[in-house]
């Protein structure tokens, strides 16, 4: 027990880790308090639109943390994260399908919307349980985690790395969106699912669930980082980095790469998972166009802006590039793609490591030496 | 009136002169007799006078026929001349000569009297128009009268059928006759031998006249049709696997075109571009902006289009691999997210600067159209230009890489850069050179694709998985394996598809691939040797 203690115990004497969760909780606790005692006409008050637009941002956090697992620490860049995000989403969205029972627009007492509109006369079988709450939040965790598992399985035995890894992900993400986009699978097609009423009983169109959802998620993501570090600081963890760097080597000392690779790919996946099943109620629709290639390459671009490898990196890149896609979008929608598209070349180009490795770098500098930190970056 | 006098002499000189210049016509005298007594005879009569025309081998009769059938020949009333009405609505009606096609201007309705015609004569006209085309000294009119006639047979013209048949020189027309009178024997009387004759015939009509057959009451017959039936059936289903293949290799010449760069750049070079699918569209866009260029010659556009997409593509190549490709060497997961940037630009630049909606490109004249094989298969021609441009495009980059200095240039360098140098080779020229091809052949996919599908900002983004795909299936660095890899795919897609429909197929051959690549993660055909070893 002692020795179990010790390794999930370990990151809180990690400063960076306390750093972070410091952060972390006073942020998601003042934004709490300027929302619930400011006054509505006061400038620090925080709407209930602002806290929900910072939950999305939180939840892309989480599933960035879950890129960076892998991508930083175990050296695989996965193109199909925006899978594991969307079926954990879907899951979550089954739920709160079925928990608008018979208030729906044909007010059917069974069926969803869209299959009463498809005509179908019950529900498919793998929509059966998901009325239940603690049954759609464990499907959150295996969605996601049994195709991982399934996909990583097949994939590392054979040894696929590197970027045919890459494109393999990106064409199972694809190959998921072309799936869910047909009406005959029975996850309501193009449209999505939305028009969700009520969590745990809870009015999802209140204030009040709105701000519970952000905490919720700031409080996920919490424990994802801390997982995830947990994860990193262990005899797992190096040896997960042992494969990033030199994946031959790692196998002639005897370990069992495929395992390890296995085992971290499948705790990214659920982290994605649980990511998506916080984004769906927050957003109020899930549908396939989260299983775009685009989104999943997307993600990536945030931990590399961010800077791998660190995790605390990964938050800050999807947090700083949702917050510039929103203003982006809002001002000039058709410059975005172009920012967007600049930043992935020049963060690759001129930024390897990231937001992060400017930090590091400077903090270096100042103990070492008093040379300009910019400078040294671009070089 | 002196003068009109004279003017209708000179008319009359211009007559005479006239049948002197085409050989099968009657002289004008005998065809105005013919046309007089047409006008005149009862309607019992008209059959026979009908006839006579019809023998007459002169070349308008068909014309006269016709118009009769149509009520539309009339004599005018004054001065007896027979005239075509081309245009017989309000009081007065364009006429033309019916002896020289002379056009007469207007005429009034009620100076005209038009040659009757009754229900029963038009159907004699029919078969006889029918016959008269089957005469005709042009084997290509023939055979489009002949194959007219399968289902429109009548008694008459049944009649008449056996004599032309033996009369006719040329095989296929008789076939086709031969058939016709056979669809008709089985429609009409159930005549057993005849439906041996239509055994294996892919017309439609024969196949209806068939399914008739087998709902008669004579088991003899039925069966007779039911084997008949049969052997089309399986005839048919040659044909749909044939239109299957046709069409699977034509999916496959676009995988192979658009992949084939991709082949060169990420297979050769070992350079990941996403932005692989814009120089695609860069191609594409080029075609159409020729287009824009010369109004109104589709065709030589689209020939100038393909120098002017290469150069386009080529030099958009140059630009992405100086500006990002060339700092991030070794680094393909950079390179990779990097030139995904580059495509997110490339297809907003477009859509800023263009249109975010689809231009129309046009498919020239000589490319539209289809080629006729038997009645149930026809080969739509664009796709058989692009089936013949994939094979040229690659043979001609298979003749590049193994028989010129660049090849063999491309090939040492990336087999081992250090040695390639220390031998003189100046490698960073060899990796803009081949990135140039690499991407010129994108655009030249452009300009095909330009032709089958649409042109728009979104083009190259749903082909480059698909490209990806084809390159990591055939195997990295070979050009073969991208061809086989191509065609496969294309056609496996086109066999899944009637099956289980467009979305699913190309769900099925995606997951089929990701566990392909699980048993042979090197491709079809992997690399063997030093070059293996990257």
């Amino acid at each position: 027990m002692a020795t179990t203690n010790s390794w999930l115990l370990r990151p809180f004497q990690e400063r960076s880790t306390q750093v972070f969760l410091g952060v972390l909780f006073t942020a998601v606790i003042v934004v709490s308090l300027l929302h619930l005692f400011m006054p509505q006409d006061s400038a620090l008050h925080v709407s209930a639109y602002t806290v929900t637009l910072l939950g999305k941002y939180l939840c892309y956090a989480l599933l960035a943390v879950a890129v960076d697992l892998v991508w930083g620490y175990l050296g695989i860049l996965s193109l199909g994260h925006g899978a594991f995000f969307g079926l954990g989403g879907y899951a979550m969205g089954m739920y709160l399908m079925r928990q608008i029972g018979d208030r729906g627009t044909y007010g059917d007492p069974v069926l969803p919307d869209f299959m009463v509109f498809l005509n179908w006369d019950e529900l498919p079988w793998y929509w059966h349980g998901f009325d239940m709450a603690w049954f759609a939040f464990i499907m959150v965790l295996l969605a996601p985690g049994l195709l991982a598992l399934v996909f990583g399985f097949l994939a590392f035995r054979s040894r696929v790395t590197g970027v045919y890894l890459s494109i393999i992900t990106q064409a199972l993400t694809f190959a998921l969106m072309l799936a869910f986009f047909r009406n005959e699978m029975g996850f309501g097609g193009n449209n999505g699912l939305t028009d969700f009423r009520d969590i745990l009983g809870f009015n999802l169109r209140t204030d009040a669930t709105r701000l519970g959802l952000f905490i919720a998620t700031g409080i996920a993501l919490a424990i994802g980082y801390v997982i995830c570090r947990a994860i990193v600081n262990s005899k797992l963890g190096r040896v997960s980095i042992a494969c990033r760097d030199a994946e031959a080597r790692t196998r002639f000392l005897g370990y069992r790469v495929e395992r390890v690779q296995l085992f971290v790919f499948v705790v990214s996946a659920m982290l994605a998972g649980v990511a998506g099943a916080l984004y769906v109620p927050q957003v109020g629709i899930i549908n396939p166009s989260e299983f775009s290639p685009l989104f999943s390459i997307e993600i990536v671009v945030w931990v590399a802006l961010g800077g791998r490898a660190t995790l605390y990196g990964a938050v800050i890149g999807a947090i700083l590039v949702n917050y510039a896609k929103t203003v982006f979008t809002g001002i000039m929608p058709d410059a975005w793609l172009f920012a967007l598209g600049g930043l992935f070349v020049l963060v690759t180009v001129f930024l390897p490591r990231g937001i992060a490795g400017l930090l590091q770098k400077r903090r270096k500098t100042k103990t070492d030496d008093d040379t300009p930190a910019g400078q040294e970056a671009t070089a | 009136m002196g003068i009109i006098r004279s003017l209708s002499q000179l008319l009359l000189v211009c007559c005479l002169l006239l049948p002197a210049v085409s050989v099968a016509q009657v002289e004008d005298s005998e065809a105005q007799q013919l046309l007089t007594a047409l006008a005149d005879s009862s309607f019992a009569e008209k059959k026979q006078v009908v006839n006579r025309i019809a023998d007459s081998g002169d070349d308008r009769a068909r014309g006269w026929l016709e118009s009769f059938a149509a009520n539309k020949l009339a004599r005018i009333k004054s001065r007896g001349q027979f005239v075509i009405v081309l245009e017989n609505r309000g009081r007065d009606w364009t006429v033309e000569s019916a002896l020289t096609r002379e056009n007469l201007g207007e005429i009034s309705r009620r100076d005209l009297d038009t040659i009757r015609v009754n229900n029963a004569l038009r159907t004699e006209l029919e078969s006889i128009l029918s016959v008269i085309d089957l005469k005709s000294p042009d084997e290509a009119n023939r055979l489009t009268a002949a194959r007219a006639l399968k289902g429109s047979v009548d008694a008459t013209l049944a009649e008449r059928l056996p004599e032309l048949i033996e009369a006719e020189q040329s095989e296929p027309v008789s076939d086709s006759l031969t058939e016709a009178l056979a669809i008709y024997k089985v429609e009409e009387q159930g005549d057993i031998t005849a439906v041996a004759t239509l055994s294996g015939s892919l017309n439609s009509e024969a196949r209806a006249a068939l399914q008739q057959a087998m709902r008669s009451d004579d088991p003899a017959l039925v069966e007779a049709a039911a084997k008949a039936m049969d052997s089309i059936e399986q005839k048919l289903k040659l044909n749909r696997a044939a239109e299957t293949l046709y069409f699977g290799l034509s999916l496959g010449s676009v995988l192979v075109l658009a992949a084939i760069g991709l082949a060169i750049t990420f297979g050769v070079m070992g350079v990941i571009n996403m932005a692989h699918g814009e120089l695609i569209m860069l191609g594409a866009y080029t075609t159409w902006g020729m287009q824009q260029l010369l109004p109104g010659q589709p065709g030589l556009a689209l020939i100038l289009s393909i120098p002017a997409g290469f150069l386009v593509a080529a030099l958009a190549g140059i630009a992405i691999e100086r500006t990002v490709i060339q700092h991030l060497k070794g680094r393909p997961l950079e390179t990779l997210l990097a030139t995904f940037g580059v495509s997110l630009i490339l297809q907003q630049l477009v859509r800023t600067v263009i249109s975010p909606l689809n231009r129309t490109v046009i498919t020239p004249e000589w490319m539209s159209g289809s080629v006729m094989i038997n009645e149930a298969l026809s080969l739509t021609l664009n796709r058989m230009y692009v089936i013949g441009f994939a094979l040229v495009v690659f043979a001609s980059l298979m003749l590049i890489m193994r028989k010129t200095r660049l090849g063999l240039e491309v090939r040492a360098v990336t087999q081992n850069r250090a040695m390639a140098r220390s031998m003189g080779i100046k490698a960073t020229k060899v990796d803009i050179m081949t990135f140039a091809l690499g991407s010129g052949v994108a655009g030249l996919a452009g300009v095909a694709l330009s032709q089958i599908t649409n042109v728009g900002p979104n083009l190259g983004q749903s082909y480059i998985i698909d490209s990806f795909m084809v390159v990591v299936f055939g195997g990295v660095g070979n050009l073969w394996g991208t061809l086989v890899a191509g065609l496969t795919l294309g056609t496996i897609n086109q066999l899944l598809e009637p099956w289980a429909g467009a979305v699913l197929a190309k769900i099925i051959v995606l997951v089929f691939i990701i566990l392909f690549i699980q048993k042979r993660p090197k491709g079809l055909f992997p690399q063997k040797g030093r070059a293996a070893e990257g």
